[in-house]
């Protein structure tokens, strides 16, 4: 008997799109706007998160939440800015996934209903740029000492995201950093993208970030996966 | 590496729309664009791991590449590009409109029926 050809037509990752289609309208309607950060490992994002928090929270409720493969490291450093933050441990899973950003977010009364919530993604370049988290922003932390070019290695991640920032600026004439051609293999792969430099270390470039992303939240945005 | 995770769920729509049918998989076809985040070469050798003692064992997972296809705003027309360089392959001028190249979706099943 020849076997019969019947048409699908369904996304293979259907299920994770719903559960963050509705983690997005969740979070629209109680007026939280979500930040997802992702980077290679060990360019800053912790840092970067920990001290975003400090300065935001002067003005702003904010919570974070982190993911990371084996240790609770990342939320110790980031309670530091003494806003709430819960970890998500992922095991062996390389990512986070929208049912993960849910479970976690049950029964967590502290964080409240606050401004921003940020989610660490796991560090990793590859698997996360698949996964719906139901946020607004998808932010890519791009370290100065990682090699301009990053972006055209990992074109997915990068044409994926929303805004990139350049870290560990603090370092960059020690290491030669070449601001324009980071930049432009950035606009290779996602034109149009904005782009900023940041040192969580000495605070240069904090300002800008913050007050865009302020401008931000207060903006209509249009709900887009 | 998260081929693994993605297989298991192919395997496990895959199933289920068998078991609806009340027939058994003998091939998914697979949809897959460069911006789906997912390597073929990777999803393949998953696919037969994940599908160890489940009905789907021996069946075959046929990927279709999707070229990706972006929508040039100065010629006012869809671009197939061949590389993840988002420029206009005629006017050079930059494309972040993506039309085509994210799909990751399973859109048919050769079923045979159980005996």
């Amino acid at each position: 008997m020849t076997p019969r050809l019947v048409e699908v037509r369904q996304n293979v990752l259907k299920h994770n799109d719903e559960v963050a289609r509705a983690l997005r309208q969740r979070f629209h309607d109680s007026g939280v706007f979500v930040v997802s950060v992702v980077s290679s490992p060990g360019s800053g994002k912790t840092m970067f998160l920990e001290k975003t928090l400090t300065l935001l929270r002067r003005d702003y409720r904010v919570a974070a939440l982190v993911g990371d493969l084996a240790t609770e490291n990342d939320a110790q450093r980031l309670a530091r800015s003494q806003a709430p933050v819960r970890q998500i441990v992922t095991g062996t899973l390389c990512h986070l996934e929208a049912a993960m950003v849910e479970k976690a977010l049950d029964n967590w009364d502290d964080a409240g209903n606050p401004d921003f919530l940020f989610i660490e993604n796991v560090g990793n370049l590859v698997c996360p740029s698949s996964y719906d988290l139901g946020e607004d922003l998808r932010l890519i932390l791009v370290s100065v000492t990682e090699g301009e070019d990053k972006p055209l290695k990992y074109p997915t991640i990068f044409n994926t995201s929303d805004v990139a920032v350049i870290s560990k600026m603090d370092l960059a004439q020690a290491v030669e950093f070449d601001w324009q051609a980071l930049e432009s293999n950035i606009q290779v792969v996602r034109p149009g993208m904005h782009v900023m430099g940041v040192s969580a270390k000495t605070g240069q470039g904090m300002d800008e970030w913050l007050e865009w992303l302020v401008g931000l939240r207060s903006q209509p945005l249009t709900v887009d996966n | 590496m998260h081929e693994l995770s993605i297989a298991v769920s192919i395997v496990d729509i895959a199933e289920k729309e068998a078991a609806r049918r009340g027939a058994c998989v003998e091939a998914v076809h697979l949809r897959l664009g460069p911006l789906s985040g997912v390597v073929k070469e990777a999803l393949l050798s998953a696919y037969e791991m994940a599908c160890e003692n489940t009905p789907l064992a021996g069946s075959s997972l046929m990927v279709e590449d999707v070229p990706l296809v972006v929508y040039c705003p100065q010629c006012k027309q869809r671009r197939t590009l061949s590389s993840m360089n988002f420029l206009c392959p005629e006017c050079q001028t930059p494309t972040p409109e993506v039309l085509q190249g994210r799909e990751l979706e399973m859109f048919a099943l050769e079923l045979e029926d159980a005996a």
